[in-house]
């Protein structure tokens, strides 16, 4: 039997009220793949990663993580993935009541009970491999700058070790520069524990750098899935137009962010 | 047509009441049941204790100190029409520790500590700071919600008590000083007039209005969407749905403990 899948999803499919934001999603993340999700604002990324995540629960379609059914679930299997998990949220979301080293430690000691000292140690490492110094690890988050949080949100992620990491928009809000660090160090980090990851951007030369492979998502759909390397002759228009970032095209009614 | 469209209104508004209590009551379960189940948090819970129980000390105590003031001398005027000024002593302890106390601490706790809390966790939800909660394997129940309702109506039975203590000493200031009762005397009055029902039903009020108050800063505070806007909304409605659950409770207990 063929290994199963890290992710799965099947005809998932998530509505508020009228509005039907994911309407039948297909997509499966192999073990140790980096597979990006673009498209624009408001298309259903988002409500899509929470719904792997189960912070949202979808109204239709099966979502299996190492081929586990993971749709309601009960609380200790839900707890069993997400020990699986590790994520860098947009807007970092660091605890500010907090101190930088207790936000990276904060998986190791409250998830998985790990004693205080120990787990500084591991944060103030994970703190250097994202390059920032035992100071850096004594400051409140408030007191960094937009990259130096993400930093930091990445090394919490990357933390407790997890097998699969997701990434929400990790480049946005920083400038080209801070982008293009963050995106080496996700591609690092990635790489040095051999995780499975699941992005999603609008940030194409982010894509294009921490993918093996990209999907498209647009209306609620997977509208075109690929390697990397056939980004530029997917032959699909949808593609072509996000891609280049024309205003002209299939897609209407989308104000493109840059 | 006027007629139907007011009544569909008043079914609109119905409906949404009932929903709105149904939502709150399934919150309120969740919570009370993740206060019994480990994993407990210890340390949050002291944190909470002291933010709550110490620092509105100065509050809950300037609150009843006045209160005493101003009750002694209410009570010693309107006495007087019928000739039973002595009862200043007895009428002030026993409207400090039944009602007072426990009342105007638990309102002064909801603006202090309900407002407080419903803007914390309402900040922490629209900066996705409880998502990563729960992707760091923590249940934001456990960590943010039971060691707070804990707190809470651990403390206010404690704020209350001292708030009674300074009440009286409110109000025994006043009669001693400026209407000249005899200190001893007075002392004497309190001590003997006061019963144990008198203290215990004030503090078990003081226990419902902490659960009460900390229940609607994490309950509103937890559902608010939408940036600063959504955060202003859940502090005003933790502080006003408290303050109005607060009185109608106080009504239910009192009715309860002095029926006969």
């Amino acid at each position: 039997m063929a290994e199963s899948p890290k992710i799965s999803l099947r005809g998932v499919h998530k509505s508020f009220g009228p509005k039907h934001v994911l309407s039948g999603i297909d997509l499966d993340v192999g073990r140790g793949e980096s597979v990006v999700i673009i498209g624009g604002s408001g298309t259903g990324k988002s409500v899509m990663l929470k719904c792997i995540l189960g912070i949202l629960s979808p109204d239709q379609g099966k979502i299996a993580i190492d081929g586990v059914e993971s749709v309601g679930a009960g609380s200790a299997e839900r707890d069993r993935f997400m020990r699986k998990f590790g994520m860098l949220f947009q807007s970092a979301a660091l605890f500010d009541s907090l101190r930088v080293w207790e936000n990276v430690a904060f998986g190791l000691i409250q998830g998985k009970g790990m004693a205080r000292a120990e787990a500084r140690e591991i944060a103030l490492k994970k703190l250097a491999q994202v390059g920032l110094t035992t100071e850096v690890a004594e400051l409140r988050p408030a007191e960094l700058s937009g990259g130096m949080q993400k930093r930091v949100g990445l090394a919490r992620a990357i933390a407790t070790d997890p097998e699969i990491i997701f990434f929400d928009e990790p480049t946005t809000g920083l400038d080209p520069i801070m982008a293009d660090v963050i995106n080496d160090l996700i591609v690092s980090s990635v790489k040095d524990l051999g995780a499975t990851a699941l992005s999603i951007t609008h940030d194409i030369a982010s894509a294009r750098k921490i993918a093996d492979r990209i999907a498209m998502i647009h209306d609620g759909r997977i509208i075109w899935d690929g390697p990397v390397a056939q980004l530029d002759d997917s032959g699909n228009p949808y593609v072509d137009q996000f891609i280049n970032g024309r205003a002209d095209g299939p897609i209407k009614m989308q104000v493109l962010r840059p | 047509m006027i007629v139907l469209n007011l009544l569909a209104h008043i079914g609109r508004l119905f409906l949404g009441f009932l929903g709105a209590s149904g939502r709150l009551a399934i919150f309120a379960g969740r919570a009370v049941s993740h206060v019994f189940r480990p994993p407990f948090f210890p340390l949050i819970t002291l944190q909470q204790m002291i933010s709550i129980g110490y620092f509105s000390l100065p509050v809950v105590g300037l609150t009843t100190l006045f209160t005493g003031m101003a009750l002694a001398l209410q009570i010693f005027e309107g006495t007087a029409r019928f000739n039973a000024e002595g009862a200043v002593a007895q009428v002030v302890a026993i409207g400090m520790a039944r009602e007072l106390a426990p009342v105007l601490g638990g309102l002064m706790v909801a603006g202090r500590v309900g407002a407080a809390m419903a803007a914390e966790i309402g900040t922490m939800r629209v900066t996705e700071q409880i998502d990563a909660l729960t992707t760091l394997s923590t249940n934001p129940f456990k960590y943010l919600i039971a060691p707070r309702l804990i707190a809470g109506t651990l403390m206010l039975p404690f704020l209350v008590l001292v708030g009674d203590i300074i009440g009286i000493f409110g109000g025994f200031v006043i009669s001693v000083n400026l209407l000249h009762f005899n200190a001893a005397t007075y002392v004497k009055n309190t001590v003997d007039f006061l019963e144990n029902v008198d203290i215990i039903s004030g503090l078990v009020k003081a226990g419902v209005f902490g659960f009460i108050v900390t229940l609607m800063g994490c309950y509103h505070g937890f559902r608010s969407r939408g940036g600063a806007e959504g955060v202003g909304a859940a502090t005003t409605n933790a502080v006003v749905t408290a303050s109005i659950l607060i009185l109608t409770a106080n009504l239910i207990i009192t009715r309860l403990f002095f029926s006969n």
